[in-house]
């Protein structure tokens, strides 16, 4: 399999803070990656990075090219799209809105009606709701909504901050199920950030454990999850 | 009861232009959360090259429009110079910067043009509208063509791709980056943009109140407190702000002994401390609350 995202001796700041120390991990194209991690481990930092939405240093190539230089915006125009801790959502506008403006660097009038319509397909509920503000909708819908959001960028990366986060484990359990299937169905690349290890580890393929800044631990998620002692030690669980 | 009718209506027509100013700040203050003390000054020097452009001989409509592209490029290069550059820095600065802008506008305006009071043109005359003694074709016609231009302003932001990304861009930035928009230049054609508006209103109210370089601080004034009573996050609460002052500040000119074009400044100041303390949010205006 082709390397689709690599990260090397990324280091991160805020101010004189330094929140990364040096991570290095890759992500290969078609693959569904998880980073564990523990409140303040650096997960968050290492997602903003990628988007150039946090001082840092070290090489992140993205499909063989650098990102470094690049504004958020033009890397998101790569084909990464990033949800962020808290949805990102624009609340004072409607559900469809929403969706348009995940299109919004698209210029395919009728693959962008197409592709909402695909999105009310693995979400119905967005449909029911798509001329309400999505300010109203639940936090679940909401976490939804900017999944269905994510994806009319049409990205060839999707980068997932923490999707099961104040969510009730019923509505995560759907929310991952759909996370599964989008990757195998649209090929889109995954790289989810969680603190809820044993849920992310039997979703994904491949794992990586962050601690206070650096990479601890990498594999197969299903090792990771069989190992006892990672398991006690780093995941808590 | 006729006095009562004329001065209802002439308080829409001035209230037209109170309603593109507020809206002017408006925009501006939605993307920057900063009030532009100089867009009076940016619609007023916008207003001074029309003037010169017919002085050259070119009709109005054709100054009018030309002034339209001057002023939308204004607007982008003061924020691209000016407001870029400073747009980290803290709220002092910030205003320093808009004083600054206030001043440098109005200095080079009365350097190139003087400040001797001068007569502007309307295009659409100044006999009595349809016959009627109640309002004026100029009132008309500035209350007709600012409904205009709200109105295509408002199907912009509403059903446009441009204006669905000037409306996330100026409500979560941040957000906006991650769908891709690339919000600082958005934020320059909001400028852009209110620099249009501005010049709209200037063009229209140089008939009313002569051209010179301090013809538009008295519309700014009420400009806010237009902005302040709709609400200071809503433009169509801005655009309704506007007509009300408008009509309020021309019945109690009317009504209210005592109270003549000196007094009509204190008045809009007046009605802004009310509302700011009476409903900071305005009537339009969102209370913003923060999750924390």
């Amino acid at each position: 399999m082709t390397t689709l995202l690599n990260v090397k001796d990324l280091r991160a700041y805020y101010g004189q803070v330094q929140a990364l120390h040096g991570l290095n991990f890759s992500l290969s194209e078609g693959s569904l990656t998880t980073l564990l991690g523990a409140n303040g481990a650096g997960k968050t930092t290492t997602l903003r990075a990628i988007c150039n939405m946090v001082r840092s240093s070290g090489t992140i190539e993205f499909d063989g090219q650098p990102l470094s230089n690049r504004s958020t915006e033009n890397i998101v125009r790569l084909g990464i799209a990033h949800v962020p801790q808290g949805r990102g959502t624009f609340t004072n506008m409607t559900v469809e809105e929403n969706l348009q403006l995940g299109a919004i660097t698209r210029t395919d009038k009728g693959g962008i009606v197409a592709d909402i319509e695909r999105m009310y397909g693995y979400f119905p509920v967005l449909k029911q709701r798509y001329a309400q503000q999505a300010g109203t909708l639940s936090g679940g819908e909401q976490q939804m909504l900017a999944v269905a959001r994510a994806l009319m960028l049409k990205p060839r990366l999707m980068l997932l901050d923490e999707p099961s986060f104040g969510l009730a484990p019923l509505i995560v359990r759907d929310l991952f199920k759909i996370l599964g299937q989008i990757n195998r169905e649209e090929k889109v690349s995954i790289l989810v950030v969680e603190q809820n290890a044993q849920l992310a580890l039997e979703l994904a393929d491949q794992a990586y454990v962050i601690e206070t800044g650096r990479i601890v631990m990498s594999g197969a998620a299903r090792d990771i999850s069989n190992d006892e002692n990672v398991r006690k030690s780093y995941l808590g669980y | 009861m006729e006095l009562f009718i004329n001065q209802i209506l002439a308080g829409i027509a001035t209230g037209a232009i109170y309603a593109c100013m507020a809206l002017a700040v408006v925009m501006i203050y939605q993307a920057i959360d900063h009030l532009n003390f100089a867009q009076g000054e940016m619609a007023m020097f916008s207003t001074f090259v029309s003037w010169q452009l017919m002085q050259w001989g070119v009709p109005y409509w054709g100054a009018f429009l030309i002034t339209l592209v001057f002023s939308f490029l204004g607007g982008i290069a003061i924020e691209r110079v000016l407001f870029k550059p400073l747009a980290k820095a803290p709220i002092l600065t910030q205003v320093a910067g808009f004083i600054a802008l206030y001043s440098i506008i109005n200095s080079c305006a009365g350097l190139i043009w003087d400040f001797t009071i001068k007569q502007y043109p309307t295009p659409f005359g100044s006999s009595p509208f349809l016959g009627s003694q109640l309002i004026s074709t100029h009132q008309a016609g500035m209350i007709g063509l600012t409904l205009l231009m709200l109105l295509g302003l408002f199907f912009f932001f509403r059903y446009t791709r441009m204006g669905l990304a000037m409306r996330a861009a100026a409500s979560l930035p941040e957000s906006a980056r991650l769908v891709g928009i690339n919000t600082s230049w958005m934020i320059a054609l909001g400028w852009g943009m209110a620099a249009a508006i501005g010049s709209v209103a200037g063009m229209m109210i140089a008939p009313v109140v002569f051209l010179e370089p301090n013809m538009m601080l008295g519309v700014l004034i009420y400009g806010f407190a237009a902005a302040v009573l709709g609400g200071l996050t809503s433009p169509f609460g801005a655009v309704v702000g506007g007509f009300l002052v408008g009509i309020f500040e021309n019945l109690v000119g009317t009504y209210i002994p005592g109270v003549g074009n000196e007094l009509k400044l204190p008045i809009a100041l007046a009605l802004i401390i009310t509302v700011l303390v009476i409903k900071p949010a305005g009537l339009f205006g969102r209370h913003i609350v923060k999750r924390v």
